[in-house]
C-alpha cells in the first residue's frame, strides 16, 4: 500500500485530487463568470466523485479589474454553493496563491478538503490600459506602460547579457504550440518551424507576435486532499511536497530583470533540485519568460517544459498559475510522470513566483 | 536635497484620470429575463433541487449550486418587504434625492430584488405594502430593469408581515 | 491550531479624512513599523508578509501589493494578498495567524489598509452596471432595509441605533487614533443630523476614513521571547474561525445570517467560551451602521433573539459601567479606513488584553472578541485572544 510522501514544509502531506478548467477562448461572450465555472466546479466534483458537502474549505483567486466592478469573487460564489455556511476565503491574486492559503489550510488537522478556483475574462477590456494600473501609482501607472514593453525590456536584458536569442525565444513559442496540438483546452496550436515564426514582425522589440501570450477568457476548479484520504479519491494522487512563494522589489530600476531571484528561492525552499524532475509547467506568460524561469528554477534539459503548450498557448489571468499546477498534476495523476514542477507567477514582469513539487507516491 | 528643493513645498497631491472601458457579459440565464423585460414582463427560473424561483434569472441556484434552466413567468404584482428612503447625493448618481428605494417580492417569487417606489408619499411607504410594476411605453422597453419605470401602490389591504418574515 | 500563536506587535495610523501627508506606502508603513517596534523587532525579522484591503477601486490601484512589497520589508519574502470584502482586515490577520499556528513560519507581519481619500469609494460601490436600474446608493442603501426589518421584528424603539452612535462616539473620545472626535455628542445631535438612508441619520453611519494596521504575530516561543526583551505581554490567539454564505438565496435570513452564528459557535468552542456575555471582558465588533450592535449582539450569542436591543438600551455595552463594553476604541462608527476596519476591531481586542489600550481600556480584560463581517452580511471573520496562553 502507498502512503503519502512526507512534505518539506508544513506537517501533513496533501495532494491534488482532482482538476478541471473551461476550454480557453479569446472570447467568451455566452457565459458570464457564473456560468463560465459551474461546469468546471461540477467537473472537479465528478472526477473526485464528491459533493459540496465534502468540502471543507474553499479558496478562490480573481481580480475586480478583469470586470470592471467591485467583488467579482462574490457573485462568483453563487456557482459553488456555500450553505450550509463554509470556511471560505479570497485572494486578489491567481488561484495557484489560493491554492496556497487552501494548502496551508489543510496544515490544521481538523480540516480535510478544499476547492480551489480561479477565473477571468481578459476580454471584458482593453488589458494593456488595465494591467498598467498594477504599477507604482505615483511613478509609473501615469505613464500607462503597457505589459508588451515591459516585458521586451525584460527579453532585451536576456539577450544583452547572452542569456538567450530571438531564435530560441521562438524555437520555445514553436515548441509550445506544437504541445498545444495535443491540449483540447488550447487556443494557439499550430505546427511552425522557428524560421516561419522569425518571419513575423516585431510587436515590441525584441518581441514577436509568438512571444506573446493570446487574450484568453478561462477559469478552473481544483480539489485538494489532505492525508491517506487522497488515495481513496485517485490512484496516483499528486503529492505536494514542497512549497514556497517569494516577492521581488517593484521598482524595475532596482531589478535585475534577466534573472528570476524570488523564483530560485521559492525553487530553493520547495526543494526542486533534491531530485529528477520529469516534467514542469511553468506559467510563463511571454516565450522568454520560460528560458529565463528554467534557469531560475534549476531545471536540467531532461525536464520536459510546458507539455500542455503552457500560457503561450493559453493565459487566462488569475487561473494560468492554478492551471499550472492542474497539468502538472495531471501529468502525475495519469503516471507520466513521478516528480513535477509547477510554477505561478504574478505581478507585472514576473515579480512574484510560486514554486511547488509535485510527487507520486512510492 | 538641495537646499533650493527645501523650501518648495511638497507635493500632496497627484491626479491620475483612469478612464477604462469594458464589455458587459450577461450570460446566458440573465440575458433571458433581460429579454423579457424588453417584452415587458418579468422572467425568472426555478431551482430544479429546492424548487424555488429566483427572479432575475441567475443561471445557478446559489444553494445547490446546480444549473437553472427551467422558466417562469412572473405577474406584475409584488409586495415590498423592505425599503430605505436614500437621501444621499454621490458621484453618478440619475435619480433624484431623495427617493424610495423597496425590495421587492414578486408573487409567486422566492427572492427579492430592488425596486424604485413612487405614486405614494414617503412617509407611507410600509412593509407589506401591495404594488405593481409601472413599464415605460412599449416603444421604450428596452432589455433592462430600467424598463420598470416604478411600482406603485395597488391599493389592496398589506400582506401581513409574518407571512413573508423569509424573505426580505 | 496546531502550535500556540500570539500578536506581540501592534500598530495603527492616526485615521483621517485624508492623509494628504502621505503617500499609500507611506501610510502602510507607518502601521508597520509602530507594530515593529512594539514587537522589538525589524523588517529583517519577518518571515512573511500578508496584506489585506477592500476592492481595488477604493483607490484605483490594481492589486497595490506589487508596489507596496518594498515599502513593507517584503522582497524575497513570501507576500500574500487577501479580499474578502469588508471582512478583509480580521481574515488577513487569521490567513496570517495560521501561517504561524500551522508551524510554516514563526514571524508575520499582517498589515491592512484603506486610502479612501485616493479614489471615491462611494462610487466605487454603486458603479453603474448595464441593464439594471441605477438604485444602489452606497452600503447605507443596502443595509437600511435589513435594519428597518429588525425594528420591525424586534419592536425595538427607535432611538436604539442613536444611543450606539452616541455611545461608540464617546468611545473614541479616549481613543486618539479615532478618526471621528466630537465632544458634543449627545442624541439630539444624532437625530438631528440628515437622515442619509431612512431609517439612518447620517451619525449613525460610519464616516470614511485614510488608514491602515499592522500585526506582528509570533510562535510561542518567539512571543516568550519578545515579551521577555520588550517587557510587553503578548495576546495569545484562543481560536479563530471564518465563515461564508451566498449574498442572496431564498429563505436567508439577513438580519441573523446563519454565517455569523456558526461562525461565532466555532471561535467560542474553540476557546472554551460558553457564556460570551460573562466569559468575555470586551468584544470589538464591525458596526459600521448603528442598528448592527444589537443585531450582532444577537447574532453571536450574547444574547437571546430579539433583545440585543435591551442591551444596548440599557447601557450594558457602554465603557462607562457596562458589564460587556463593545468598541471601547470607538469602532468603524468612529473610524472606517474599509480594508483596514476589520484589522482595527482584531487589533483592538488584542490590545485590551495586553492591557496597552490606554484610556479606553477595560480594567483586567483577560478575554476579548474580535469581529468583521462583510459584503451582504454574508463573509465573517472572528478571533479571540487572551492574556494567558490557550490551554
Amino acid at each position: 500500500m502507498s502512503t503519502a510522501p512526507q512534505p518539506k514544509q508544513g506537517t501533513r502531506p496533501v495532494a491534488i485530487v482532482s482538476f478541471a478548467q473551461a476550454p480557453t477562448q479569446r472570447r467568451i461572450e455566452q457565459a458570464n463568470e457564473v456560468e463560465l465555472l459551474m461546469p468546471v466546479i461540477s467537473e472537479v466534483y465528478a472526477q473526485a466523485n464528491m459533493t459540496k458537502d465534502d468540502v471543507d474549505f474553499v479558496c478562490s483567486g480573481s481580480t475586480d479589474y478583469l470586470i470592471g466592478g467591485p467583488f467579482s469573487f462574490v457573485t462568483a460564489l453563487d456557482a459553488v454553493g456555500v450553505w450550509p455556511p463554509k470556511r471560505e476565503s479570497h485572494v486578489e491574486m491567481d488561484a495557484a496563491w489560493a491554492l496556497y492559503e487552501s494548502w496551508v489550510q489543510l496544515q490544521e488537522g481538523d480540516l480535510d478538503v478544499a476547492l480551489v478556483y480561479g477565473f477571468g475574462k481578459s476580454s471584458l477590456g482593453d488589458l494593456q490600459r488595465i494591467l498598467a494600473l498594477q504599477l507604482d501609482p505615483y511613478t509609473m501607472a501615469p505613464l500607462w506602460p503597457d505589459q508588451v514593453s515591459l516585458a521586451a525590456l525584460q527579453a532585451q536584458a536576456m539577450i544583452d547579457r547572452g542569456l538567450a536569442t530571438e531564435e530560441d525565444f521562438a524555437g520555445v513559442a514553436s515548441r509550445s504550440r506544437r504541445d498545444a496540438m495535443n491540449n483540447p483546452n488550447a487556443q494557439v496550436a499550430n505546427d511552425l518551424d522557428v524560421a516561419t515564426l522569425l518571419k513575423e514582425e516585431y510587436i515590441a522589440s525584441p518581441l514577436r507576435r509568438h512571444c506573446v501570450p493570446p487574450l484568453s477568457d478561462g477559469a478552473a476548479a481544483m480539489i485538494l486532499v489532505a492525508g491517506d484520504r487522497a488515495f481513496d479519491v485517485v490512484d496516483r494522487p499528486a503529492w505536494i511536497t514542497g512549497i514556497d512563494h517569494r516577492i521581488e522589489a517593484h521598482a524595475f530600476g532596482v531589478r535585475d530583470l534577466a534573472t528570476s531571484p524570488s523564483t530560485t528561492k521559492a525553487a530553493h525552499m520547495a526543494g526542486v533540485g533534491e531530485g529528477d524532475v520529469d516534467v514542469a509547467e511553468i506559467h510563463a506568460p511571454f516565450a522568454h519568460q520560460e528560458i529565463l524561469l528554467a534557469s531560475a528554477l534549476g531545471l536540467s534539459s531532461a525536464t520536459t517544459l510546458n507539455p500542455s503548450g503552457g500560457p503561450l498557448a493559453a493565459n487566462p489571468l488569475m487561473a494560468g498559475g492554478l492551471i499550472r499546477f492542474g497539468e502538472a498534476a495531471n501529468r502525475i495523476m495519469d503516471g507520466t510522470a513521478s516528480r513535477a514542477v509547477a510554477h505561478a507567477t504574478s505581478g507585472p514582469i514576473l515579480q512574484q513566483n510560486l514554486v511547488a513539487v509535485l510527487e507520486a507516491a512510492s | 536635497m538641495s537646499d533650493a528643493l527645501e523650501t518648495q513645498d511638497p507635493v500632496t497631491m497627484l491626479s491620475t484620470p483612469i478612464r477604462l472601458d469594458y464589455d458587459f457579459t450577461a450570460g446566458v440565464a440573465q440575458s433571458r429575463s433581460l429579454r423579457g423585460y424588453a417584452e415587458g414582463r418579468f422572467v425568472g427560473q426555478r431551482c430544479p433541487v429546492c424548487k424555488k424561483v429566483y427572479v432575475p434569472s441567475r443561471g445557478s441556484c446559489p444553494v445547490d449550486a446546480v444549473p437553472t434552466k427551467e422558466e417562469v413567468v412572473l405577474p406584475n404584482t409584488a409586495t415590498v418587504t423592505t425599503f430605505c428612503v436614500v437621501n444621499v447625493p454621490f458621484a453618478g448618481q440619475s435619480i433624484e434625492i431623495p427617493y424610495i428605494t423597496a425590495s421587492i417580492l414578486l408573487d409567486g417569487a422566492d427572492i427579492t430584488f430592488m425596486g424604485l417606489i413612487q405614486g405614494i408619499p414617503a412617509d407611507e411607504v410600509r412593509m407589506g405594502l401591495r404594488v405593481e410594476a409601472v413599464w415605460v411605453p412599449k416603444e421604450e422597453l428596452g432589455p433592462t430593469l430600467a424598463s420598470v419605470k416604478y411600482f406603485q401602490p395597488t391599493g389592496e389591504p398589506d400582506r401581513e408581515i409574518s407571512t413573508f418574515r423569509e424573505h426580505l | 491550531m496546531n502550535q500556540r500563536c500570539a500578536v506581540i506587535g501592534i500598530g495603527q495610523t492616526h485615521h483621517k479624512a485624508k492623509r494628504e501627508d502621505v503617500s499609500i506606502a507611506g501610510m502602510v508603513r507607518e502601521a508597520a513599523r509602530a507594530a515593529l517596534d512594539d514587537a522589538g523587532m525589524d523588517y529583517g525579522d519577518i518571515d512573511a508578509v500578508v496584506i489585506g484591503k477592500a476592492p481595488d477601486m477604493f483607490e484605483g490601484i490594481m492589486m497595490p501589493e506589487h508596489y507596496l512589497a518594498g515599502a513593507l520589508g517584503a522582497v524575497g519574502k513570501p507576500m500574500l494578498r487577501v479580499h474578502t470584502a469588508g471582512s478583509v482586515g480580521g481574515s488577513t490577520a487569521i490567513v496570517a495567524a495560521h501561517l504561524v499556528a500551522t508551524g510554516i513560519h514563526k514571524r508575520v507581519l499582517t498589515v491592512a489598509f484603506e486610502k479612501q481619500s485616493d479614489s471615491d469609494a462611494m462610487w466605487a460601490l454603486s458603479v453603474p452596471q448595464p441593464f439594471a436600474a441605477p438604485l444602489l446608493a452606497g452600503a447605507g442603501g443596502y443595509f437600511a432595509p435589513i435594519i428597518r426589518a429588525y425594528i420591525n421584528r424586534s419592536g425595538a424603539p427607535n432611538d436604539v441605533g442613536m444611543k450606539v452612535a452616541v455611545k461608540d462616539r464617546l468611545h473614541a473620545l479616549k481613543n486618539p487614533y479615532a478618526h471621528l472626535q466630537l465632544p458634543d455628542i449627545d442624541l439630539k445631535m444624532v437625530e438631528e443630523s440628515i437622515m442619509l438612508w431612512d431609517p439612518l441619520h447620517y451619525l449613525e453611519s460610519c464616516p470614511s476614513s485614510d488608514g491602515a494596521a499592522a500585526m506582528v504575530i509570533a510562535a510561542e516561543d518567539v512571543a516568550t521571547a519578545q515579551e521577555k526583551s520588550t517587557g510587553r505581554s503578548a495576546a495569545w490567539i484562543h481560536g479563530m474561525a471564518m465563515r461564508s454564505e451566498p449574498t442572496m438565496f431564498a429563505g436567508r435570513n439577513q438580519i441573523n445570517p446563519q454565517a455569523g452564528r456558526d461562525c461565532a459557535k466555532d471561535v467560542f468552542a474553540q476557546a472554551g467560551v460558553t457564556n460570551p456575555r460573562k466569559e468575555l471582558d470586551c468584544a470589538e465588533v464591525y458596526v459600521p451602521f448603528s442598528w448592527y450592535e444589537p443585531m450582532w449582539l444577537e447574532n453571536l450569542g450574547f444574547c437571546d433573539e430579539g433583545d440585543g436591543w435591551k442591551l444596548t438600551d440599557s447601557g450594558a455595552t457602554s465603557l462607562d459601567g457596562g458589564d460587556i463594553p463593545w468598541n471601547c476604541s470607538g469602532g468603524v462608527l468612529s473610524s472606517n479606513p474599509i480594508g483596514a476596519s476589520g484589522m482595527l476591531r482584531f487589533l483592538e481586542a488584542a490590545l485590551q488584553v495586553r492591557g496597552m489600550a490606554g484610556e479606553h481600556q477595560v480594567a483586567d480584560a483577560s478575554k476579548a472578541l474580535g469581529h468583521a463581517y462583510g459584503g451582504g452580511s454574508q463573509f465573517f471573520a472572528m478571533w479571540v485572544v487572551g492574556s494567558d496562553r490557550p490551554a
